[in-house]
């Protein structure tokens, strides 16, 4: 699909009323308090657990029904299917990344989002340094695909 | 008694949140196909103003702008929220150095991993994909460990 033809009209609708929902619930759960995130991360308030155990259980419910019909979304066409990443080394490595910055801040990115959207401007350090993270692991891979390409025999 | 113990602060608005936030991404999936992530916004939101052929991908172009718009509704929602049952203005007392140091790592450890909270923890959690279990599994006994040796070393809030 090209960038902005051919979308049907009510694609950016759809992701923009999704994208309220998640936000709201984000701060329903209070996710968007870094201070809720870390009393889960120090064993004291487990309510991290039915956030994401309710969200998970909603969302891979609609993923399984909907894959089971075969069927394809009206607004682009796409078919249903489940989210399935692939298995390598990184997947441990970038989580284990992520498990040290969680537990030293608390924040991740969609929290972070609708934090600001509470009015933490604090929060914004948080999302400058995932905006600086993104891109150091964006450079470093940037130059290492341009190493191997002119490291490669002709 | 035992609900008090895990849940010092109650427990209903973290599932109705949870409940939510998953109907969120249902809102999308249903209408789209698309099994969003909150963190995929800044690899392709970087592809706006960085020519590193890692942010230049078609993968990321294609997808920037409804990502701007997913992330413009998180931030609606939270708005809403904070001005309707929240406190409009509440601000964390976590501190910047935390926040900004933390905000580095998790940049580079999402994008390394592949997803985050939303897109491993929720949608693919929700797939039972084991890519994304082992991703979490991961993530939040490595979270555990480092919170609480912050802790331990007396670093609060």
């Amino acid at each position: 699909m090209s960038e902005r033809d051919g979308r049907h009209p009510l694609f950016m609708p759809a992701i923009l009323v999704g994208g309220v929902v998640f936000g709201f619930g984000l701060g329903l759960s209070e996710m968007y308090q870094p201070e809720v995130v870390l009393r889960f991360l120090q064993l004291t308030d487990f309510g991290l657990l039915l956030v994401m155990g309710g969200a998970s259980v909603v969302a891979g419910t609609a993923f399984a029904v909907m894959s089971a019909t075969g069927g394809s979304a009206p607004l682009t066409g796409k078919q249903f299917g489940k989210r399935v990443k692939s298995m390598d080394k990184n997947v441990v490595l970038g989580g284990g990344i992520f498990g040290v910055g969680w537990g030293v801040s608390g924040i991740c990115p969609g929290a972070a989002y609708a934090s600001l959207g509470v009015g933490n401007v604090t929060i914004l350090y948080a999302i400058a340094g995932m905006f600086v993270g993104a891109y150091v692991q964006g450079y470093v891979r940037s130059s290492s695909s341009a190493t191997q390409a002119t490291e490669e025999p002709a | 008694m035992v609900v008090e113990t895990l849940f010092p602060n109650g427990w209903l608005h973290y599932l109705i949140g949870g409940l939510l936030i998953g109907t969120g991404t249902v809102v999308i999936y249903l209408s789209t196909g698309i099994t969003a992530g909150a963190s995929t916004f800044l690899e392709s939101t970087l592809s706006y103003v960085s020519d590193q052929s890692r942010f230049q991908q078609y993968r990321f172009r294609a997808t920037r702008d409804w990502r701007v718009v997913f992330t413009l509704g998180i931030v609606l929602g939270g708005a809403i929220y904070g001005l309707t049952l929240g406190e409009f203005g509440w601000t964390t007392d976590v501190q910047w150095w935390r926040l900004l140091a933390g905000g580095v790592l998790v940049g580079i450890g999402t994008r390394v991993g592949k997803g985050c909270t939303s897109g491993h923890g929720v949608c693919g959690v929700g797939s039972l994909s084991e890519t994304s279990l082992l991703n979490v599994a991961t993530f939040v006994g490595i979270a555990i460990g480092t919170a609480q040796i912050v802790a331990a070393l007396g670093v609060s809030p």
